[in-house]
């Protein structure tokens, strides 16, 4: 089969423009990196299928970083190159394309964002710029659409002109005079997007501004969640599902094994979603009531905070405090993504330069970031009993993800190199291709988590009815009750945190804790252990040793700040 | 004041502009700032930089780049004079 690859800088739009050609579905944002790996498809050219692959951004085919190197490489292995460049920044994209048409492979160029060009006051004369290349030139839009199919017809026209290889310099004054030639710059006033552009990065108006978004974030993801519990979930469960519960609850006789299983213990003879602990109540209610809401509400907010490219200025105002942890400031990119889940951020710590970073960065994510699933529960639970308990959590959270960065910081070995990005401009996200990876990501979590609860549920309720957890509690309880000062029952919810941390909160719901238990026992639950997903994936990201560090870190740092906590609180 | 001396990205001031004249430092270093669009020759504007230390944003065409504080320390500008 042959292979298209599709190569271009950084945040040009291939990954968009890859889901336009393909109809694979594949995320992408408004920052430079968002595809680490690589992603491949498929498409009907005529007749013939041909595979088509998403190559990671790259500035230039002399490897200077993990992405280029996986990109010079696929280059190799490759039968046509579809070039996507950025219309509105071409100077720069060009390089590229002449360090690729000097190698012996049929290319074909794609100026994308080409509808940002015209209210940027930029004309291109594609058709000269063809001839100057002597490859086939398409503009294309590929978050609409616009483009693709001309340039689907055209990939058989993609050309290896002749050409010597050339040095550095030698390339810059090619790119130098094609542009010279082909783009003409009108100016024009600078637009407010550009205003609040600048804004955002100096220091003065960008601190404030970040604190804004951030609280208005947090304002609308609790808001909507909230909202959607309270006024669609829960009515939704009490008036549709439980009489269907108790219908099967009688059906079974009301007692007996299946009962324990699928709809659990009844509080007052009634269901108690929280509570009951049955696959078909509990097991159903956390991910689809409680969790899910959360879900929809953080990806909505993270969605078109990565769209408008908010995050790379995050990025950049956040720099210093990063560094005192042993981080730049791009590594909060995948810290953010780490408040959703902990599986695509440890997988995001790819776009860090150096591995000791992207050990920092996963450990302290798997650490002290809360995921969404978890953040669900334990707003609803530690919530109830007033903000001032949730402030406690978080506030805890971040001074441990503060001080075990720095402490980080200072045994692993090695430095962090220094910032250099680029920074998009600011995008007006379009709302298809938001509401796409919304859904793409609210699917995963679907697909991925609820056999996950439904099985944890499900081996709870089978454990507690032959009373293995009392055993475990036994033996853990001079922990869990001598250093944490929690209840020996909590040893289950620490033991089912190990498959999921949202279930595992949820088990502190029948303990009856004090407000200040509950506090120690969310955070307790949230440092130790990675969930099983994360797991996996740590283990994958960070090999072996990386993997055992970690979980070392994680076990001490949990014992500390736990019994710090107990010492403190009760 | 006139500044007739080159600087680097470092001491210029949010708004100035200038040709870059050098970049002091490895390949390594000179190949990255390339790939960006910062190399000898070119026109850059820097936005603004963070306090204590932080990095330096400036803008290249139509791009910004956000340049860590001791590499923007090896950049080296030919300022041009702000018009009154």
């Amino acid at each position: 089969m042959r292979r298209i690859l599709l190569m271009g800088n950084p945040n040009v739009g291939k990954s968009a423009f890859f889901s336009r050609l393909t109809g694979t579905k594949v995320i992408a944002s408004n920052y430079p990196g968002t595809t680490v790996g690589f992603t491949k498809g498929s498409l009907m050219l005529g007749e013939e299928q041909v595979e088509v692959i998403d190559v990671p951004g790259t500035y230039t085919l002399e490897p200077t970083s993990k992405a280029e190197e996986v990109a010079s490489r696929l280059l190799q292995t490759g039968d046509v190159v579809i070039n996507v460049l950025d219309a509105t920044n071409m100077e720069r994209n060009l390089y590229l394309t002449l360090e690729l048409l000097e190698r012996d492979i049929p290319v074909i160029v794609a100026l994308n964002i080409w509808d940002e060009t015209k209210h940027r006051g930029i004309e291109i004369n594609t058709a000269r710029l063809e001839e100057l290349l002597g490859v086939p030139v398409v503009p294309t839009v590929a978050l609409t659409g616009e483009g693709m199919k001309e340039l689907a017809n055209r990939i058989p026209e993609a050309a290896s002109p002749e050409m010597t290889e050339r040095t550095r310099d030698e390339r810059w004054a090619a790119v130098g005079s094609i542009i010279n030639e082909v783009q003409t710059l009108s100016h024009r006033h600078h637009t407010w997007l550009e205003r609040l552009q600048d804004a955002s990065l100096k220091p003065l108006t960008g601190l404030p501004i970040a604190v804004m978004v951030l609280a208005v974030s947090f304002v609308i993801i609790r808001s909507i969640g909230e909202g959607l519990i309270g006024y669609v979930m829960e009515p939704l469960f009490d008036r549709l599902w439980t009489p269907v519960m108790m219908e099967l609850s009688e059906l079974l006789g009301s007692e007996g094994f299946w009962h324990d299983v699928l709809i659990g213990n009844l509080f007052d003879g009634a269901v108690d979603y929280s509570q009951s602990m049955g696959v078909l109540t509990t097991g159903l209610f956390i991910p689809l009531g409680a969790v899910l809401p959360y879900i929809l509400a953080f990806y909505l907010v993270l969605g078109v905070l990565e769209d408008v490219g908010y995050l790379p200025r995050l990025a950049v105002l956040l720099d210093n405090l990063m560094h005192r942890i042993g981080l730049h400031g791009y590594a909060i990119i995948p810290t953010m993504l780490g408040l959703g889940c902990c599986v695509p951020a440890i997988m995001a710590t790819r776009i860090l330069e150096s591995r000791r970073e992207r050990l920092i960065t996963a450990t302290l994510i798997s650490i002290a970031i809360p995921c969404a699933a978890s953040q669900a529960m334990i707003i609803g639970l530690v919530g109830e009993q007033g903000v001032q308990y949730l402030a406690m959590v978080y506030g805890t959270l971040f001074m441990v993800w503060l001080v075990l960065g720095f402490v980080l910081n200072r045994t692993v070995r090695g430095f962090s190199p220094e910032i250099l990005i680029e920074i998009p401009p600011y995008r007006i996200p379009h709302w298809r291709a938001m509401l796409q990876k919304l859904w793409m990501r609210v699917y995963g979590f679907l697909r991925e988590a609820l056999p996950i609860i439904l099985l944890a549920i499900l081996v709870v309720s089978i454990l507690i009815s032959l009373g293995v957890f009392d055993k475990i509690a036994e033996v853990t309880a001079p922990v869990v009750s001598g250093i944490f000062g929690l209840p020996e029952a909590a040893v289950v919810a620490i033991v089912v945190g190990l498959l999921r941390k949202d279930i595992a909160i949820g088990l502190l719901a029948p303990l009856a804790l004090s407000a200040d238990q509950l506090v120690v026992g969310s955070v307790v639950l949230t440092m130790f252990f990675p969930c099983i997903a994360a797991f996996v994936v740590l283990a994958r990201e960070l090999g072996f040793r990386g993997l055992l560090m970690a979980i070392g870190v994680m076990i001490a740092a949990t014992i500390v700040v736990g019994g710090l906590l107990n010492v403190v609180l009760l | 004041m006139k500044e007739d001396k080159p600087i680097t990205v470092r001491h210029m001031h949010a708004g100035q502009s200038g040709k870059v004249v050098e970049i002091l430092g490895g390949t390594h270093l000179f190949n990255r700032l390339n790939s960006l669009g910062i190399r000898p020759g070119k026109r850059i504007t820097k936005v603004s930089s963070m306090f204590l230390r932080g990095p330096v944003t400036v803008r290249v065409d139509r791009s910004q780049v956000a340049i860590g504080h001791g590499m923007a320390g090896k950049i080296v500008v030919d300022v041009e004079e702000k018009k009154p």
